[in-house]
């Protein structure tokens, strides 16, 4: 966890002073002689003039036609100030806070060109009932000009259980593609040479057998595993507090996820076995402070269990990638991802001793918000995704999924998501918003709302580390109730009408939505459940129970000093061992994780 | 008039969902309006939810799932409901459901269902209209 203090503090270790700063010692810190500190903007000076300004044109203009609203907040609550000006940014350095794009703290972005030299990947999520069908809108996709895929599973698959279990088979396709075994990831990509495009799975508590099926599927078509490019969120520790696909307890769930960052560190140097995600915090409630905080603790917690078991920071960091929501409030939003990528250089260099600057890079992929989609007039939300995306470009994402329309509803249609597509294509080569970098760097308000952000994730990594740790947070039912009570919060204020959401509590129309759904066939869970009953049919059924056996000996070694689990189930995958075969028996030897109720 | 007793309300979250903001934001608005909530958590079979409803002796159950299994989860619960003697407890949903499956579930006796956007107020209105005390 990271141990710097206060934002002050932080940057003027950051300036490579840290011998001076004391813990509190951001008065200090701005005192230090021979740094033009207030000089550059005249912050004493745009200070006293704003005072004159308020006095003798804000004041009398207020007199007679008093603002809106009383308080303006973001969509998170942060109060926002009427005007700012350099005065809102009485210690800012530029060389310090921003510094330059491709060099630290990479405030500006991590690449010197950025959008000029590569647009983001435009990958849209999707997946819906078996692997045939999700293979058609895959090549439905690249025809129309997405530049990488990624996959949604179905909650069965989410869970570790196959097609045909009893509690799996009434989720088959409906959330996403049903992938049981190696045979249905094989179906998934056929005729997808996965050395040509990058593949990202969203998928958590069984990311190590469905990343050792892609591995598989991929030899088989004749790639060796070092080619390939692509990402498992296996991000754990927020299934724990958000999306709720967990399968073991949170310390063996860790255990996982280092063994699987280290077996990327060691056979695939194009992989990210990490994306370790905020987007489902917020979707969960949390605010945006939050999401920037909680996501990053969970960063700094893989790394510090990747340290622990003996790995240096610089051969896994620079694969650890990041994902972010992209929710509506536009400045909110930007606000966050620099301040996010300014905090993780920081700690990986100050806290974790990397030395390697990709190590310092905060990569990241956004996806627009799903709780902001409205169901009422479906249309309105091509708007507000195209807004959301905005903020995501211009907050430096690397990659980049915009929702569809019907979303709020069911499966996005070939139609909507091909409109979700061109969403991205206008923002690439219409909007002219790529052809500068950052170009928001410098927005007074945007540098002064990407402190308080900075500030805000910090009070709550102090707060973490009182706990004892993020698993300690968890355990104790911390981080999730922060998340309950921020999504009360945001209810209420739409119950009210303190926040106004176009469509539902405000311009509504009687009108039933008209867009047509997409339906998962019943000819698609038909071929599943057979597909399934041949597997198990025809594969050498003694040779994957001697894998296993193995696997199982395996993971009740010590957490800490056991063997990588990786290996034992890229052969029980191999074998065809299904997704629920082998996920049984994680679940024998380290339980089921059970949810601490917190309503 | 005699029965004092706060309603008993179970929400519950059938099948493998694992979005559960919504059913804890209803949750907590029924109990901010002074009913008592019983919440099952996660992962939850139809037999666990008519098991939990029979055991805590509820006056209505509140379904939520967004993951699109409630053309087959939300009947079986109803039928569990009726083999155990509980079809006069109202059950209403909430989720990602769309208006031909909501009629179809109204049909097959699901008192309501509640899409997105639904305000919490309007939840807890509906409630003191449509579920009485079990006697």
């Amino acid at each position: 966890m990271a141990r710097q203090g206060d934002r002050a503090t932080k940057r003027a270790r950051a300036a490579g002073r840290a011998s001076t700063a004391e813990p509190n010692g951001a008065e200090e810190g701005r005192a230090t002689p021979g740094r033009p500190a207030h000089d550059g903007t005249g912050a004493e000076r745009v200070a006293a003039e704003r005072r004159r300004w308020e006095r003798a044109t804000l004041e009398p203009t207020i007199a007679h036609s008093p603002e809106r609203l009383a308080r303006f907040v973001t969509t998170s609550g942060l109060p926002i100030e009427r005007l700012y000006t350099p005065a809102d940014l009485p210690d800012f350095d530029y060389l310090r806070d921003l510094g330059f794009p491709g060099e630290p703290p990479f405030t500006r972005g991590v690449h010197p060109t950025m959008h000029r030299g590569r647009l983001w990947t435009m990958r849209l999520f999707s997946g819906f009932g078996d692997a045939e069908d999700t293979n058609q809108r895959y090549k439905y996709l690249l025809a129309q000009g997405q530049t990488g895929l990624s996959v949604a599973f179905d909650f069965a698959t989410l869970v570790g259980y196959d097609s045909d279990h009893p509690i799996g088979r009434p989720e088959f396709g409906k959330c996403g593609v049903a992938v049981s075994s190696l045979r249905d990831m094989e179906l998934l990509f056929d005729g997808i040479p996965l050395d040509q495009v990058t593949t990202s799975m969203t998928i958590n508590g069984p990311a190590a057998i469905i990343w050792a099926m892609y591995i598989v599927a991929a030899e088989k078509q004749g790639l060796p595993m070092h080619l390939l490019g692509g990402t498992i969120q296996n991000d754990v520790l927020k299934e724990y507090t958000a999306q709720n696909t967990y399968i073991i307890p949170p310390r063996p769930g860790l255990k996982l996820v280092v063994d699987t960052i280290e077996f990327g560190a060691q056979h695939l140097p194009r992989w990210n076995p990490v994306s370790i995600s905020g987007y489902h915090i917020r979707e969960a409630g949390s605010t945006a402070i939050q999401e920037l905080a909680f996501t990053l603790a969970d960063g700094f917690t893989y790394v510090e269990a990747c340290i622990a078991r003996g790995l240096d920071v610089d051969s896994f960091a620079p694969r650890l990638s990041y994902f972010f929501n992209a929710h509506s409030d536009f400045f909110e939003e930007i606000a966050k991802y620099r301040a996010a990528r300014r905090i993780w250089a920081h700690e990986l260099k100050h806290t974790y001793g990397a030395e390697s600057e990709r190590s310092l890079w905060l990569r990241f992929h956004t996806q627009t918000a799903g709780c902001a989609l409205t169901a009422q007039q479906p249309e309105v939300n091509v708007v507000r995704v195209a807004l959301q995306a905005l903020a995501g470009v211009l907050g430096g994402t690397q990659s980049l999924h915009t929702n569809a329309m019907d979303e709020a509803l069911a499966l996005p249609t070939e139609k909507t998501a091909r409109i979700a597509l061109r969403t991205q294509q206008v923002i690439a080569h219409e909007s002219g918003v790529v052809n500068t970098v950052d170009p928001l760097g410098g927005s007074y308000f945007v540098e002064a709302l990407t402190n308080r952000m900075e500030d805000g994730a910090r009070a709550y990594f102090a707060r973490i580390r009182e706990l004892g740790g993020v698993i300690r947070a968890i355990e104790s039912g911390y981080i999730q109730r922060e998340i309950a009570d921020a999504a009360m919060r945001y209810q209420r204020e739409i119950d009210d009408s303190e926040r106004i959401i176009v469509g539902v509590n405000a311009y509504a129309i009687e009108e039933p939505p008209d867009v047509p759904l997409l339906r998962v066939s019943e000819e698609s869970e038909r071929r599943q459940i057979e597909r399934l009953t041949q597997v198990r049919r025809e594969r050498d059924n003694e040779a994957l129970r001697r894998r296993l056996g193995d696997l199982r000996a395996a993971a009740r070694r010590d957490l800490q000093d056991g063997p990588n689990l990786m290996p034992y189930i890229v052969e029980a995958v191999r074998e065809y061992g299904t997704l629920g075969e082998i996920a049984d028996v994680l679940r024998e030897v380290y339980g089921e994780y059970r949810e601490q109720i917190i309503v | 008039m005699t029965d004092e007793r706060p309603l008993r309300i179970l929400i519950a979250k059938p099948g493998l969902d694992g979005h559960d903001r919504g059913a804890k934001v209803v949750a907590r608005a029924l109990r901010d309006a002074g009913f008592e909530i019983i919440y099952t958590g996660l992962r939850q079979t139809p037999e666990m939810v008519v098991q939990a409803a029979l055991q805590e002796d509820v006056d209505a159950i509140g379904l939520s799932i967004l993951s699109g299994a409630h053309m087959v989860l939300f009947p079986d619960i109803l039928r569990l409901l009726e083999d155990r003697g509980l079809s006069d407890v109202p059950v209403f949903a909430g989720g990602i459901i769309p208006d031909d499956d909501a009629h179809a579930l109204r049909e097959a006796g699901v008192r309501e269902v509640f899409g997105p956007g639904t305000s919490t107020y309007d939840i807890v209105r509906w409630v003191r209209e449509h579920v009485k005390p079990r006697g």
